[in-house]
């Protein structure tokens, strides 16, 4: 991997995305509307992932609350279009995401006391109470029927430059994939930048050990703030996206499920890596239509079908907890690091205890055996 | 006055179901230092057995009983096939877990009982009782909801205080390997205590359900309050618990009158949050210093 890719990490990373982008391309332009638009779902939910998987998993905070941080970058970008001429998509979807950032600043601030089931049941609390406000404010906000939200017309350069390389006419919808993607692998590089950086460094030695980190120099509230508002605001940008592929902006699309949802999907992919995000927002977007179809087979009716696809996440969502807490990507790594100590029988001993390492701090995160804290 | 009076009395009634559900998570917090969230859904399907019994026809007391026994064995269950295997993990895992339990059931009650809504009946009158020529709030239902809350109260202080098995869940919940040493199965005191819980959590769940609808969701913000009005009360303390939620009960429907109801769980978000950072022993902490 470090042969093919470089040693550098911004390099790696950029490699990586330009690659990811091309791959994006090659599925977009295969498929039709509809796979483009499940396409576009699943890029708002492997952004909303990542934020919450780098929070719970570097940071070891728990937020049950990041549904109405996508209610809020929902809001935002359909209240700015609202407008006959409003602004480019993406200004809109830049202040979806600031305005999202100061929430989770606010919010962040009183989660940085919280520890554990407490900053679960206040994180709750939040999902719960915010699809209540636009109810409350109902002139502005529209009620219980939400904003409706028009999709601008594509830009005229942006469809010659798709039609250029590929030779095909631009869709609404394959244009909502291309935002959607684009902003993915943006988001995927700035935070795996983050979390390779001084500021996962932070993040981790907080999660695993609040003394040693404060000992070591460490802001305990500052890193928990800045984890919060990072996490909340990629979740702000997903909203935005989430407003324009659903057309609308509604409480009853971020009721309290969408946050459980968006937790189990990474506990599956694997806390605290990116390809676990990536992995769940999969899962969010074709299990439905998967589970479905087999109820519809067994002779369920469509309504109560559709109740099979939070069914299996909610048991996958144990089963991982209780038996493989690293989840899929977790435990792969976990499975070739085994394979490489028998290999070389000089590190086993090095990556037993690793593992035993692992299996003290429970949640497993990015692997780091180094795991120091420097610093900078 | 009028509306400040049926506010205070709306708010009482509220209060003692908040006040038994908190009652439930207390229970669970103290056996096993683990916030049961999934305690909304457990309450909300064993409400739906009673609601198929008394659709099919037998009396509501018999639904009420059923429901009451179907937590107990659901608690129990919970305990055992699934709470007991996460022993020694970290705290975030457990939350993850009760909430997999929440998606689960919540699932399991929409695919069996269908999502729409259906009434629940009430063995009570459901209208306010005449005092000369005005309508005030209190309704028998409501009577009926105070006392059975401050019956399962008196039940739950003789059982701890005046029983053997109560001084056993006490002793493995202040110190399971203590308990162990002197002879207590704690792994049953254990299952005791989240079967009990389970038993007040379907009480909180068959007094909310009384003369209202009944859809898989219906819990979810009472899961909040719950879990605020536990707080409120040191997470800890059982009586705690109950102070809470008369307290909380009261405040939001104050919030609920005057203000509009959309903001009632945005106001327990205010309350909760104002009680962790300045109180965060609870109102009636005795301990000065707590990690919350």
């Amino acid at each position: 991997m470090d042969r093919l890719l470089g040693r550098s990490t911004l390099r790696r990373h950029l490699t990586l995305a330009v690659l990811g982008m091309l791959v994006v391309v090659v599925v977009l332009e295969s498929t039709g509307p509809f796979r483009n638009a499940q396409f576009a779902s699943m890029a708002y939910y492997g952004i909303a992932g990542a934020g919450l998987t780098i929070l719970i998993g570097l940071n070891g905070q728990i937020s049950l609350g990041h549904g109405a941080f996508m209610a809020i970058g929902a809001y935002t970008a359909a209240l700015m279009l609202q407008g006959g001429d409003p602004l480019p998509l993406p200004v809109i979807l830049l202040a979806a995401a600031l305005v999202t950032l100061v929430a989770g600043a606010v919010v962040g601030v009183a989660a940085a006391r919280l520890h554990g089931p407490y900053l679960a049941g206040a994180t709750l609390a939040l999902a719960v109470a915010v699809p209540g406000i636009p109810v409350y404010f109902s002139g502005t906000l529209g009620g219980e029927q939400g904003l409706n939200v028009r999709v601008p017309d594509i830009p005229p350069w942006f469809a010659d430059a798709v039609f250029f390389v590929t030779g095909q006419d631009m869709s609404r919808s394959r244009y909502l994939g291309y935002l959607g993607w684009f902003c993915l692998v943006v988001t995927f590089v700035l935070l795996a930048n983050l979390a390779r950086g001084r500021v996962g460094r932070t993040w981790r030695a907080v999660r695993d050990n609040e003394v040693a980190a404060e000992l070591a120099g460490i802001d305990l509230g500052r890193a928990r703030v800045l984890a919060f508002v990072v996490s909340a605001t990629c979740a702000g940008l997903a909203g935005g996206l989430l407003a324009l592929s659903a057309r609308i902006a509604a409480p009853s699309g971020f009721t309290l499920t969408l946050s459980l949802l968006l937790l189990s999907a990474i506990v599956l992919g694997g806390l605290g890596t990116l390809t676990g995000a990536l992995i769940g927002a999969a899962m969010l977007t074709f299990v439905p239509q998967l589970v479905t179809g087999l109820g519809q087979d067994l002779g369920l009716t469509d309504v109560r079908a559709a109740e099979l696809a939070p069914l299996t996440y909610g048991l996958v969502t144990m089963l991982v907890v209780l038996f493989a807490p690293a989840g899929i990507v977790g435990g792969i790594r976990a499975a070739a690091a085994r394979r490489r100590a028998v290999k070389t029988s000089g590190t086993s001993k090095e990556a037993r205890k690793d593992e035993a390492m692992d299996e003290i701090r429970g949640v497993t995160g990015d692997r780091h055996p180094g795991g120091g804290v420097r610093r900078g | 006055m009028q509306q400040l009076i049926t506010t205070v009395l709306t708010g009482l009634t509220l209060g003692a179901v908040y006040a038994a559900f908190a009652l439930a998570l207390v229970l669970i917090w103290r056996a096993t230092r683990i916030v049961n969230f999934a305690q909304a859904p457990m309450a909300m399907i064993t409400t739906y057995i009673a609601l198929v019994l008394i659709d099919a026809g037998m009396s509501y007391w018999v639904g009420f009983a059923a429901a009451l026994v179907s937590g107990l064995v659901l608690g129990a269950l919970v305990e055992r096939f699934v709470i007991r295997h996460l022993t020694g993990k970290s705290e975030i895992n457990a939350v993850i877990l009760t909430l997999g339990l929440f998606i689960v059931i919540h699932a399991l009650a929409a695919l069996i009982f269908g999502a729409r809504y259906r009434s629940f009946p009430a063995p009570f009158g459901l209208r306010g009782f005449q005092v000369g020529d005005t309508t005030i709030a209190l309704t028998g239902f409501g009577v009926f909801t105070i006392l059975s809350v401050v019956g399962v109260m008196v039940l739950l202080v003789l059982l701890f205080r005046g029983t053997d098995v109560g001084l056993r869940m006490r002793a493995s919940a202040f110190n399971q390997e203590m308990a162990r040493l002197l002879g207590v199965r704690v792994g049953r005191m254990l299952t005791l205590g989240w079967a009990l819980a389970a038993v007040v959590g379907s009480l909180s769940g068959l007094l909310i359900a009384g003369g209202g609808l009944v859809h898989p969701s219906y819990m979810d913000g009472v899961v909040v309050y719950g879990f605020v009005a536990a707080v409120l009360g040191g997470l800890d303390s059982p009586p705690g618990a109950v102070a809470g939620g008369v307290i909380l009960g009261l405040s939001l429907s104050l919030v609920s009158g005057y203000v509009g109801s959309e903001l009632v769980p945005l106001a327990s978000l205010v309350i909760l949050m104002a009680v962790l950072l300045v109180r965060p022993g609870g109102l009636f902490a005795q301990v000065r210093e707590r990690r919350v």
